[in-house]
C-alpha cells in the first residue's frame, strides 16, 4: 500500500483518523495506515497546506505536532471519512459471511453484529448479488476435536494425538506442539510440529480418531515455519514422484480435485495429466479405485504395482465362500 | 501521483464539500489553487476532466446540476449527507471480526478493496487491531472469475463466458443473464437465466476458462424475485442423505486404516490362510464406495451386498484386462 497510487484515500482519511485519536503518535498512525512515518509526515505537510477557498490562514487544515505526536487542530471540513465504495463493501461484507458461515472461527453473534452496523454505516453500498452458504457438514466429533484444539492453543499446551493419515492409509499415535488452527476452503486443520516426523505438519481435524491435551507446554522448535498456503493445502514437493495417467471422460474429474498438471487432450474426451505423489500406496488406491477409468502410463512400476493389487484381489476373493447371489 | 496533483485534488474536494451552491468548471478554476498553472483553456479542461474521474473512481459522489434554470452551463458540488460514511462503533469483538475478515480472501485484489474498507472505518474512529494474534485462521479462495461476475451481476449486464464441464474438455461458449454469485461447500457458482439453454442454470467459477465478456447494456439482466440462489446451487448438489445401504466386509488384519475406522466389526474370518474382520459399513453413495473399496486391493473384500461385490469385481477386472475387459 506504500505506492502513490493509494495515496488519495489516506489523505482523505487522514484527517477524520487523527480528529478521532487527538496527540496520536506519528509512527502509531504510520503503522494503521501501513506507510513509514517518513511517508507519513510528507502526508500531513501536504494536508497542512490544503483548505478551504479563501486559503488565508484560518481557512487551511491546521494541525498541531508536539513532540512525536500530532493532532487536528482546525479540519477544513473534512471531518468524516468517506462512504465506503461498492467493491470495498463488498470485499468486507462478503469475508464477514464467510466468517460466520465458517463454525468455529470466531463467536457468530458478533460477526453478526458486525456485519448490521458496517451495512448500516455503508448505506447504499451494501454488496446484492451474494449470498454465501458454506454448507459445511461438520460431524460433531469433528466439532468437539475443533473446541479441544482450540483450548490447546489458547493455553499452549501439546497434545496427543490418535491420527488417520490418508497418504499412508495408517492411524498413528503421535505427540504434536500446536501451532495455528487453519480453515481453509471449509475444511478445518490444526497445523503443528509432529514430534514423531520432526517437521511441521497439517493434521485435518476430521481425522482426529482420538485427542488428549498433555500438561506440558506447546513447545515447536524455533526453525518450524508456518506452512506457505498460498499454493493451496496441498501443494506437492518438487522432489515427489511424479506420474502420467490417462484419464477417461468420467475420471477426468481427478484433475479437478487432485493438483494435476494438464499435459494434453486425446480422442474420446480423455485427458493426459502429469501427477506428483508423495506415497505410492496413496497412488495405487487411486488408480485401482477408478477401476480402468485411468491408466498409468508412466512410472511402469506404478502400473505393475496397480495391476497386480488388482489381480491379487480377485484371487482373494474367489477364496470367499459362495453366497446365493453369485 | 505528482504532490501538486494530490493537494490540488484535497483542495477540490473541500471546495466542493464546503459549497451548497453548484460551482462551475470557470468558477473552480478561479479559486481552487493549482488550477492556475492551466496555460490555456483546453489545457485546464483536461486537467479538470482527469480530475473529476479520478474523484469518481474514489467513490467521491460528485454532484452535478445548476442553480437557476437561466445557469448557461451545470456545476459541481459534493453533497456531504452522500459523501460521509455513517457513524459507526464497533465492540472489541466486533472489531476483531473485521481484523479477520480483512485477511480472509486468497485475492489480492479483493484483500485491497477489504483494506481500503478498514482504512475508512478506522478513520471513523474504529479501533481495529490488525496484528491481534488469532487462534484461528480461516481463508477462502476465490477464482478468477469472481470479481468480473459480480461486477456484471451489481451492474445488471449479460455475461458472455467458455465453460468447461468436468466430464468433457469441450470448451463451450455460454451466455448468461447473471442473478447472483454463490458461495456454496467452498465452492463458487454463478446463477442465472442461460440464453442459449433458455432455462435457469448454475455454473462453477472454477470451470469457467479464459475471460468473462460483458455483452449489452448495464440494467439488462432482472432478476426474479422468486428464486432464492442458495437453494438453486444448494439443490443442484448432493444433499446430505442417509445411508442407503449396509455392506459387510471382509478386512485383512492390520491394513486398510481408512476403512477400519468408519467400520464396526461384527466377527472373525478366515480366507485362504489369511485372518481379518468382518465388519459393516454404512453406504451412502454406493458407486463411490465402490471405488473406495477397490482401492484397497485384497485388502478389502465384499461380502454383502451382491450388488457392490460385483461392482468392485468389474472395476479390478477392468484393471487388470484393460479397457475392453
Amino acid at each position: 500500500m506504500s505506492g502513490s497510487t493509494e495515496r488519495m484515500p489516506r489523505l482523505l482519511a487522514l484527517v477524520p483518523y487523527l480528529l478521532a485519536r487527538p496527540g496520536i503518535r506519528i509512527e502509531e498512525a504510520a503503522r494503521d495506515f501501513d506507510v513509514s512515518a517518513r511517508q507519513l509526515r510528507k502526508d500531513l505537510e501536504l494536508l497542512w497546506m490544503c483548505g478551504l477557498p479563501g486559503y488565508g490562514p484560518g481557512d487551511l487544515i491546521d494541525l498541531s505536532f508536539d513532540g512525536d505526536t500530532v493532532s487536528v487542530t482546525y479540519d477544513a471540513g473534512m471531518r468524516r471519512p468517506l462512504r465506503l465504495t461498492g467493491g470495498e463493501a463488498t470485499a468486507l461484507l462478503i469475508a464477514l459471511r464467510a466468517l460466520a458461515e465458517t463454525p468455529g472461527v470466531l463467536d457468530t453473534d458478533a460477526v453478526h453484529r458486525a456485519i448490521a452496523k458496517i451495512e448500516a454505516a455503508a448505506g447504499a453500498a451494501q454488496p446484492s448479488g451474494v449470498v454465501v452458504g458454506m454448507g459445511v457438514r461438520e460431524a460433531a466429533t469433528t466439532a468437539r476435536t475443533r473446541e479441544t484444539v482450540r483450548a490447546a492453543l489458547q493455553v499452549g499446551r501439546a497434545l496427543r494425538i490418535r491420527y488417520y493419515s490418508a497418504s499412508r492409509d495408517r492411524i498413528t499415535d503421535r505427540t504434536v506442539d500446536p501451532m495455528r488452527l487453519l480453515i481453509v476452503q471449509a475444511i478445518g486443520y490444526l497445523e503443528a510440529w509432529c514430534r514423531l516426523a520432526g517437521d511441521v505438519r497439517l493434521f485435518r481435524l476430521d481425522r482426529f480418531d482420538d485427542i488428549v491435551v498433555l500438561d506440558e507446554p506447546s513447545a515447536p522448535p524455533a526453525h518450524a515455519e508456518p506452512t506457505d498456503l498460498s499454493g493451496g493445502v496441498f501443494s506437492p514437493e518438487p522432489d515427489h514422484p511424479e506420474a502420467e495417467i490417462v484419464l477417461d471422460p468420467d475420471a477426468r474429474w481427478v484433475a479437478e480435485y487432485y493438483p494435476c498438471e494438464e499435459l494434453a487432450e486425446l480422442d474420446g474426451g480423455r485427458l493426459r495429466v502429469l501427477m506428483r505423489y508423495g506415497d505410492q500406496s496413496w497412488m495405487v488406491r487411486l488408480v485401482l479405485g477408478l477401476g480402468g477409468r485411468a491408466r498409468v502410463e508412466r512410472p511402469a512400476e506404478l502400473a505393475e504395482a496397480v495391476r497386480q493389487r488388482a489381480a491379487a484381489a480377485l484371487a482373494r476373493a474367489r477364496h470367499l465362500p459362495v453366497t446365493s447371489g453369485q | 501521483m505528482s504532490t501538486a496533483r494530490a493537494e490540488r485534488l484535497v483542495n477540490l474536494v473541500l471546495a466542493l464539500l464546503s459549497t451548497r451552491q453548484y460551482l462551475t468548471a470557470e468558477r473552480i478554476r478561479g479559486i481552487v489553487p493549482g488550477y492556475a498553472d492551466a496555460t490555456s483553456d483546453e489545457a485546464f479542461s483536461r486537467m479538470f476532466e482527469r480530475d473529476k474521474t479520478e474523484l469518481r473512481e474514489l467513490g467521491i459522489p460528485l454532484e452535478t446540476g445548476r442553480n437557476s434554470v437561466f445557469d448557461p452551463v451545470e456545476g459541481y458540488r459534493i453533497a456531504r449527507r452522500d459523501y460521509e460514511l455513517g457513524e459507526i462503533d464497533l465492540a472489541p469483538d466486533e472489531a476483531a471480526a473485521v481484523a479477520l475478515a480483512v485477511r480472509l480472501w486468497d485475492s489480492p485484489d479483493l484483500t485491497g478493496q477489504a483494506q481500503g474498507a478498514l482504512v475508512k472505518l478506522r478513520a471513523a474512529g474504529v479501533e481495529v487491531d490488525e496484528n491481534a494474534p488469532t487462534i484461528v485462521e480461516p481463508r477462502v479462495h476465490t477464482e478468477p472469475a469472481f470479481a468480473p461476475l459480480l461486477a456484471a451481476v451489481q451492474d445488471g449486464q449479460v455475461v458472455r463466458f467458455d465453460y468447461r464441464r468436468s466430464d468433457s474438455p469441450e470448451r463451450r461458449a455460454r451466455t448468461l443473464e447473471p442473478w447472483g454469485v454463490v458461495s456454496w461447500r467452498a465452492r463458487w457458482y454463478v446463477v442465472g437465466h442461460d440464453r442459449d439453454r433458455d432455462a435457469p442454470r448454475c455454473f462453477r467459477l472454477s470451470r469457467i476458462t479464459g475471460e468473462v465478456r460483458r455483452v449489452g447494456k448495464p440494467g439488462a439482466v432482472r432478476r426474479p424475485r422468486d428464486v432464492n440462489l442458495l437453494d438453486f446451487v444448494a439443490g443442484t448438489s448432493e444433499r446430505d442423505s442417509s445411508p442407503v445401504a449396509r455392506a459387510r466386509l471382509w478386512i485383512a488384519d492390520g491394513r486398510a486404516a481408512g476403512v477400519r475406522r468408519r467400520a464396526q466389526p461384527v466377527g472373525r474370518m478366515t480366507v485362504g490362510d489369511d485372518p481379518g474382520d468382518v465388519m459393516e459399513l454404512d453406504l451412502y453413495f454406493p458407486e463411490s464406495a465402490a471405488d473406495w473399496i477397490a482401492g484397497h486391493g485384497e485388502d478389502v473384500l465384499v461380502l454383502e451386498p451382491d450388488v457392490l461385490a460385483k461392482s468392485v469385481r468389474d472395476r479390478l477386472e477392468r484393471v487388470v484386462h484393460g479397457e475392453d475387459g
